[in-house]
């Protein structure tokens, strides 16, 4: 499969970047890690006349932990999240849903700005982040601005970020308590059918804070804020669980696909969350 | 149509100069420029992993990297790990315990399996399994694979023990 042809740019700085996109409008695109958009140009599902690599665009690389807060420039690897003792201290749950996307050879490719940006609703990020209440940096011809997680999504590739801008950083601060990231999928290497991000802060015997995200049961990731309330001030007995596990069932919209009929996929879901609650509960 | 870039690339430790469409993917450019056809095209969409070369020490799948993403880079493929009369350990192991069949997802598996005794040079089984899980196999049901992997693992570290 060959994609149709493309000028090809590798600028350094970012204000070239922006001069691109400024100058061909929807006709460029930026290109990070190219795993989700190269083999979509290879289908020619997309079509990308001026290709912007950013592999040397400076100040997007980098992992930081300081003063509480945890920042990733949008060119960090998946392997690079796995690799880094710093960030599986400070947030574990980085490290076992990166784990849980694709392959090695895809994760030496694959960067956190590139699976957030996408607006695939399949991709694994994007619900993780929203559990971790992270916020994206933009950069574009009028300055920079900071987008929540959870206000990011609009639809299937539709997100809050205008096409002449350029996310640079995921940042959010280090999570506490207990955590899970749990997938069903098919195989290894496969998006998921369903996939909970779960936080979990513990005081003495309940439960004093709780963030909960699923990926891939609508055409966004979903932050169910009710599910985590419901789980908030309790032990997390049978009853507190099955009150989330209804909230979340109430807020996630999945379509059938060829991962299975509606009705599996509302299945998987209580499933995968039930396991996330109950492992991140073990772990806080 | 864009023009032609002239790109430049050290594959197997020699310097290669050439003029590319930016499109090119770096599978084609290894196989059919270089002829170097070691490096397969399996199932073009990502997936198999037969087309695992090394770009600047990362092990990656190379129908999924355009020619000029890989400008400047050195490139490693299995034609650079052995030769036939001087095959790499891994190598040897996947010929004696049979880690192959047909043999049409062997490069990939032995240089992605190259670096993964890099990364990790006393993996167990299932960290085997785990790091070779983005190279697909149609023949050997993967059990022998697995095998040679992890024979070649044990021979790299008692040839080291025996050199200190
Ligand atoms: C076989 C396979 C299996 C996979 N499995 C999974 C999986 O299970 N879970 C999962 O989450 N992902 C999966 N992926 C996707 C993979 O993680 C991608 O690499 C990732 O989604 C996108 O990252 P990228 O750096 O490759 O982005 P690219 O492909 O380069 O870009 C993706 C999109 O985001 C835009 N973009 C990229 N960077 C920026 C930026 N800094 N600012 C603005 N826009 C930007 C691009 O213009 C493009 O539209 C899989 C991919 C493959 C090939
Ligand atoms: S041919 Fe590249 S992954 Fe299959
Ligand atoms: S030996 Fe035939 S595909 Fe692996």
């Amino acid at each position: 499969m060959i994609p149709a042809p493309f000028e090809y740019y590798r600028p350094r700085e970012m204000a070239a970047v922006l001069a691109l996109l400024a100058e061909h409008g929807d006709e460029a695109r930026v290109m990070a890690g190219g795993h989700s958009l190269i083999p979509m140009m290879k289908l020619r599902m997309a079509e990308v006349p001026h290709l912007i690599d950013l592999q040397d665009v400076e100040g997007l690389s980098g992992i930081t932990v300081s003063g509480g807060e945890i920042r990733l420039g949008a060119m960090v690897t998946q392997a690079e999240i796995i690799d880094s003792k710093e960030l599986a201290q400070a947030a574990p749950i980085l490290r076992e849903a990166a784990l849980q996307i694709a392959d090695p050879q895809v994760r030496a490719m694959g960067t956190v700005g590139g699976n957030v940006a996408n607006g695939d609703p399949g991709n694994d990020m994007p619900g993780l982040m929203q559990c971790l209440g992270a916020r994206f940096t933009l950069v574009g011809p009028e300055g920079e601005r900071e987008v929540a997680a959870r206000d990011f999504y609009e639809a299937a590739y539709m997100t809050e970020r205008d096409d002449d801008e350029v996310l640079t950083a995921v940042a959010f601060a280090v999570p506490e308590g207990g955590y899970a990231y749990e997938k069903q999928k098919r195989k290894i290497g496969d998006y998921a059918t369903a996939a909970a991000a779960v936080q979990i802060r513990r005081e003495g015997a309940s439960c004093a804070a709780a963030s909960i995200a699923m990926t891939n049961l609508s055409d966004t990731p979903v932050w169910s804020e009710a599910a985590a309330e419901a789980l908030v001030g309790t032990e997390l007995g049978p009853e507190a669980i099955e009150a989330a596990v209804t909230a979340m069932l109430a807020e996630i919209d999945p379509s059938e696909d060829n991962r299975g009929p509606v009705e599996f996929k509302r299945h998987a879901a209580v499933v995968i969350l039930r396991r996330a609650i109950a492992r991140a509960w073990s772990r806080a | 149509m864009p023009d032609k870039m002239h790109v430049k690339l050290t594959v197997n430790g020699e310097a290669q100069e050439f003029l590319a469409e930016p499109r090119e993917l770096l599978i084609y450019a290894l196989r059919e420029r270089l002829n170097l056809t070691g490096p397969h095209v399996g199932c073009d969409t990502s997936h198999c992993g037969a087309c695992t070369v090394i770009v600047d020490g990362k092990t990656v799948k190379s129908c999924t990297l355009f020619v000029a993403q890989a400008n400047g880079a050195e490139i490693t493929t299995i034609e650079g790990l052995g030769s036939p009369d001087d095959l790499s350990p891994l190598q040897r192991a996947f010929r004696e315990h049979h880690g192959l069949q047909c043999g049409f997802c062997t490069p990939g598996m032995i240089t992605r399996a190259t670096k993964l005794l890099e990364e990790n040079p006393t993996p167990t089984e299932e960290e085997v399994r785990f790091g070779m899980a983005g190279n697909l196999c149609r023949c050997t049901g993967y059990q022998n694979i697995v095998k040679s992997i992890l024979a070649a693992a044990a021979e790299i570290n008692a040839a080291k023990e025996a050199a200190e």
